[in-house]
């Protein structure tokens, strides 16, 4: 934040930094929910679903919400009451834990970790633990067959998402997201630099296999066994009402707009334009306003990644639990190892 | 395994149909905004010709579910000849229809022998407090207005009597 | 030995409970686990209504289940006793309440048997179209909810959108959307409006099209066939043991179809048309089976538009109805299964006793059998493909 050649003193900075983490988690959030939840679904459905709240009824989630906060927080009798209160708020921290290394600009960044993805994948996982706990607390069937098959299918999606991202590590030669986005941006595909290098034209197995796996970190069709409600009800969030069922709400989307964001970042060339349309050689030299079109940028692609996410959400069937586990351990693994293999030859002998 | 993959052809025909509904518009009608007409013939709520009901209890009596309440006295009427005798006729005092018991069957529309039942394909009656919903024989009246004539009938079909 | 007597003389709670303490035994024989009761309903999105699955969990495996039925109970075979004949179309309306015409049809036919009347040719052939329209109507619905139940969200929308078509044209030519009550003893209470035909025919045209999409969207995708293939596998002998009908027995591979089997009045044997069945008797066939027969109902009503004989829709019956004594039963093959009336007159203006066979109670009677052993999403894809409307079950 130094960049904009102004001295902020250490408790501005930190302020400034806790305020844009929240409009960085909630914005995506409520931007999601309103472009593909409402509108884009029922579109794809033949409706026009919310119009009456707002101007084609942008404001209906403002009204969702209005309508949750005043519903009663119920707890039920047999639960553990203090865990099923914290763990909405678990799930919801992960994400914001999760949005702190995204880069959004060449200065725009919350934090520049050296081990940025490695940090993000390992943060990702705090939400399983939120999602047990809600699922055990809740003293409700459901929500423990809900829980339990959270946990199983999160972390199996975990191996493959990290597998995919080696690729990436690899052909970048670096973990930090900053650097990421600088090497897809200044780089060449066979000498053509007209596009950067995108790792989504080079890493295309990988950006697969990441998109699969997002797929199943997120819990969205044909990925949601855990929420199920065919089966479950609802799943680890079947007990839940009003106020806390919002942040785990809030926190779906929120996580699959960072989730979005992080694919963006790591296959789609992130905050960058390619550097080579502007004559730039390395982050130091790219000018200042992208610090202001770089966030634009980022939630453009997070946009695009989230509408794929979602449109095949809206049109697959979900697979059964061991189905996943199958399709996980037998296919994207096996996928991903082979793409490490091929990136890591192709690294040695370019 | 079929050349295109059926998650392909499944996401096709979910696109497809977001343009369709882009380009086209959608299939739902915004309802307080725009309404669609019902069909001439159905069976939104039940009109009533007083003159005609000569109060026999035909209707009460073939209803289902027994909503319909009808109360009359006899009355003397001025006779139709001059010099005749005058006519004894039912003069109704309470003609009420409760439609949160009603179960839209039509079966007293058809039973009645006088024409004085007809169905009208008005829907918009709800009350917010369910006794608001017996309907008296004024109000029922006033349904009339909104009965239409009976469509035309299909080639090949039997004129009726 | 005292317990066993109780169970085969019918204490079918304690026959449940035998068997729950069985399944326990097995349970914890094997791996000294714990098992766990999952009451399935009677509130669950899965079971549309309010049927309730028993079911003994071991994880996510179920070692024992049974439907229990009867919150749904209207006690209809009581109440058309103080019904007269033509209320009594009124009520069965509402039995299985997606195709609602075709619940009356067996019962006018089985009152017109009992009186010695037939219905005109015109009426017979409206008749017909209506049925097969009302079977449209409900199986279409059908492949929208196998969608839900499987997880898609999107196949249910488009099955609601172009139901709405089917739904019209009944309310067009009948008065009610829902509960037509068109039928009468012998004939139909009016003719059909004008431009009906060729609306239908447009209407034919959407849902053949509405199928294509569905085949697409649905039972071409892999996901949805891995979750159906080899799913609940019913075969032939057993199908036919448990008594189903309808798609259900024609997906095991029997081919039986009362439309085409039986000596009836309708006008189904008046045009040509397929019954399709499936060999293979698992999720998949039953659906696949209901996606056919949705097509080959479309092109039943194309055919019957194209030669509806002109005359009256109405028999010559006297107008207080009173039928002379006697039985008689009557089934068609309703979009569930089979559907039967058994009605037994005393020669009153109502019927003395009516016995509704319904397709769905009959169906339902093999959830324990086919649930032994399945995981709890396949419960579901189960009993998503047997396909039960509650109304049918409890009545």
């Amino acid at each position: 934040m130094s960049a904009l050649a102004i001295e902020i003193p250490y408790w501005g900075q930190s302020l400034l930094r806790v305020l844009g983490g929240l409009v960085a988690v909630l914005l995506p959030a409520g931007t999601i929910v309103y472009v593909f939840l409402f509108k884009m679904m029922s579109f794809m459905q033949s409706r026009l679903g919310p119009m009456e709240a707002g101007p084609y009824g942008s404001l209906q989630l403002v009204a969702e919400v209005g309508k949750w906060l005043q519903k009663e927080d119920i707890v039920p009798t047999n639960a553990d009451r203090r865990i099923f209160r914290m763990a909405p708020i678990v799930v919801l921290v992960s994400t914001f834990l999760l949005v702190a290394v995204v880069p959004f600009g060449p200065d725009a960044w919350f934090t520049d970790f050296e081990t940025g993805i490695f940090y993000a994948l390992a943060v990702s996982s705090v939400s399983v633990l939120g999602i047990l706990m809600a699922g055990w607390a809740s003293a409700n069937k459901y929500s423990l067959l809900g829980g339990l098959r959270a946990a199983g299918q999160l972390i199996a999606y975990e191996l493959p998402m990290v597998l995919a991202v080696v690729g990436v590590v690899i052909q970048a030669g670096t973990m930090n997201l900053q650097q990421i986005v600088v090497a897809q941006n200044s780089g060449s595909i066979f000498g053509f630099d007209g596009l950067g290098n995108p790792y989504v034209l080079t890493q295309f197995v990988g950006f697969l296999v990441f998109m699969v796996a997002m797929q199943a970190e997120l819990s969205q069709a044909p990925f949601d066994m855990p929420i199920a409600e065919s089966e479950l009800v609802s799943g680890y969030m079947t007990e839940y009402s009003g106020f806390r069922f919002l942040i785990f709400f809030i926190g779906e989307f929120a996580t699959a707009g960072v989730f979005a964001m992080i694919a963006s970042t790591l296959f789609l060339g992130g905050w960058g334009l390619p550097f080579a349309w502007f004559g730039w050689d390395s982050v130091d030299s790219v000018a200042n306003w992208m610090n202001v079109a770089g966030p634009v940028i980022v939630v453009t692609k997070m946009m695009a990644v989230t509408f794929l996410v979602m449109w095949v959400r809206f049109s697959s069937p979900r697979l059964r639990e061991d189905q996943l586990q199958r399709f996980a351990w037998k296919v994207l693994i096996p996928l991903s190892l082979a793409n490490i293999m091929v990136t890591a030859v192709f690294k040695v002998v370019a | 395994m079929a050349i295109v993959p059926g998650l392909v052809k499944g996401l096709g025909v979910t696109l497809s149909t977001l343009v369709r509904t882009v380009t086209k518009g959608s299939n739902t009608v915004q309802y307080p905004h725009e309404k669609e007409a019902p069909p001439v013939r159905a069976r939104g709520v039940i009109a009533l010709h007083q003159d005609n009901c000569t109060s026999c209890m035909l209707c009460s009596r073939s209803c289902p579910d027994w909503c319909i309440y009808i109360e009359a006295h006899k009355e003397l009427a001025p006779p139709r000849r001059e010099g005749g005798k005058p006519r004894q006729v039912n003069k109704l005092d309470r003609f009420d229809i409760d439609y949160a018991l009603c179960m839209y069957c039509g079966i007293c529309v058809e039973v009645c022998p006088f024409d004085a039942l007809f169905w009208s394909p008005e829907y918009e009656y709800s009350e917010p407090r369910i006794s608001d919903l017996l309907h008296d024989k004024t109000k029922l009246s006033e349904w009339m207005e909104t009965v239409p004539e009976a469509p035309a009938l299909e080639a090949g079909a039997e004129k009726k009597k | 030995m005292t317990a066993l007597d109780d169970a085969v003389l019918g204490d079918r709670q304690r026959l449940s409970y035998i068997a729950s303490q069985a399944a326990d035994a097995r349970l914890n024989v094997e791996l000294e686990t714990e098992g766990m009761t999952l009451n399935i309903g009677p509130q669950h999105p899965a079971t549309h209504g309010t049927l309730r699955i028993i079911a003994r969990l071991d994880g996510e495996q179920v070692v024992w289940a049974e439907p229990s039925c009867g919150y749904m109970h209207r006690g209809y075979e009581k109440l058309t006793e103080v019904r007269t004949y033509p209320q009594v179309t009124t009520l069965v309306n509402r039995i299985d309440w997606l195709g609602s015409f075709a619940n009356e049809v067996p019962f006018i036919l089985a009152a017109e048997k009992l009186m010695g009347v037939e219905a005109p040719p015109r009426a017979q052939w409206i008749r017909t179209i209506l049925f097969e329209l009302s079977r449209v109507a409900n199986v279409s619905l059908f492949l929208g909810d196998l969608g839900v139940q499987l997880g898609a969200i999107t196949p249910v929308f488009l099955a609601f959108r172009d139901r709405e078509y089917v739904l019209n044209l009944i309310e067009s030519a009948t008065g009610g959307r829902f509960h037509p009550n068109f039928d009468r003893i012998g004939g139909l209470k009016d003719d059909l409006p004008a431009g009906w035909i060729a609306e239908t025919k447009q209407v034919m045209r959407k849902m053949r099209n509405f199928c294509d999409e569905i085949e697409s969207l649905l039972f071409g995708n892999e996901i949805f066939q891995s979750r159906t293939r080899g799913i609940g596998v019913i075969p032939r002998d057993v199908a036919m043991q448990y008594g189903l009908s309808g798609a259900n027995l024609r997906a095991s591979g029997v081919d039986w179809d009362l439309r085409r089997d039986q000596d009836s009045p309708m006008a189904w044997n008046k045009v040509s048309w397929k019954v399709h069945t499936h060999p293979d008797g698992d999720s998949f066939a039953r659906c696949w089976v209901r996606l056919q027969e949705t097509r080959e109902a479309t092109l039943i009503v194309d055919q019957l538009l194209d030669g509806i004989p002109s005359g009256p829709v109405m028999a010559k019956v006297p107008k207080i109805i009173k039928v002379p004594e006697g039985e008689a039963w009557v089934s068609t093959e309703n979009p569930l299964g089979e559907m039967g009336y058994y009605v037994v007159s005393r020669g009153d203006i109502g019927p003395f006793r009516v016995k509704i066979r319904s397709a769905s109670f009959n169906n339902i009677s093999i959830v324990p059998w086919a649930l032994r052993g399945v995981y709890v999403p396949d419960i579901i894809t189960i009993l998503a493909s047997l396909y039960f409307i509650l109304g049918d079950i409890d009545r």
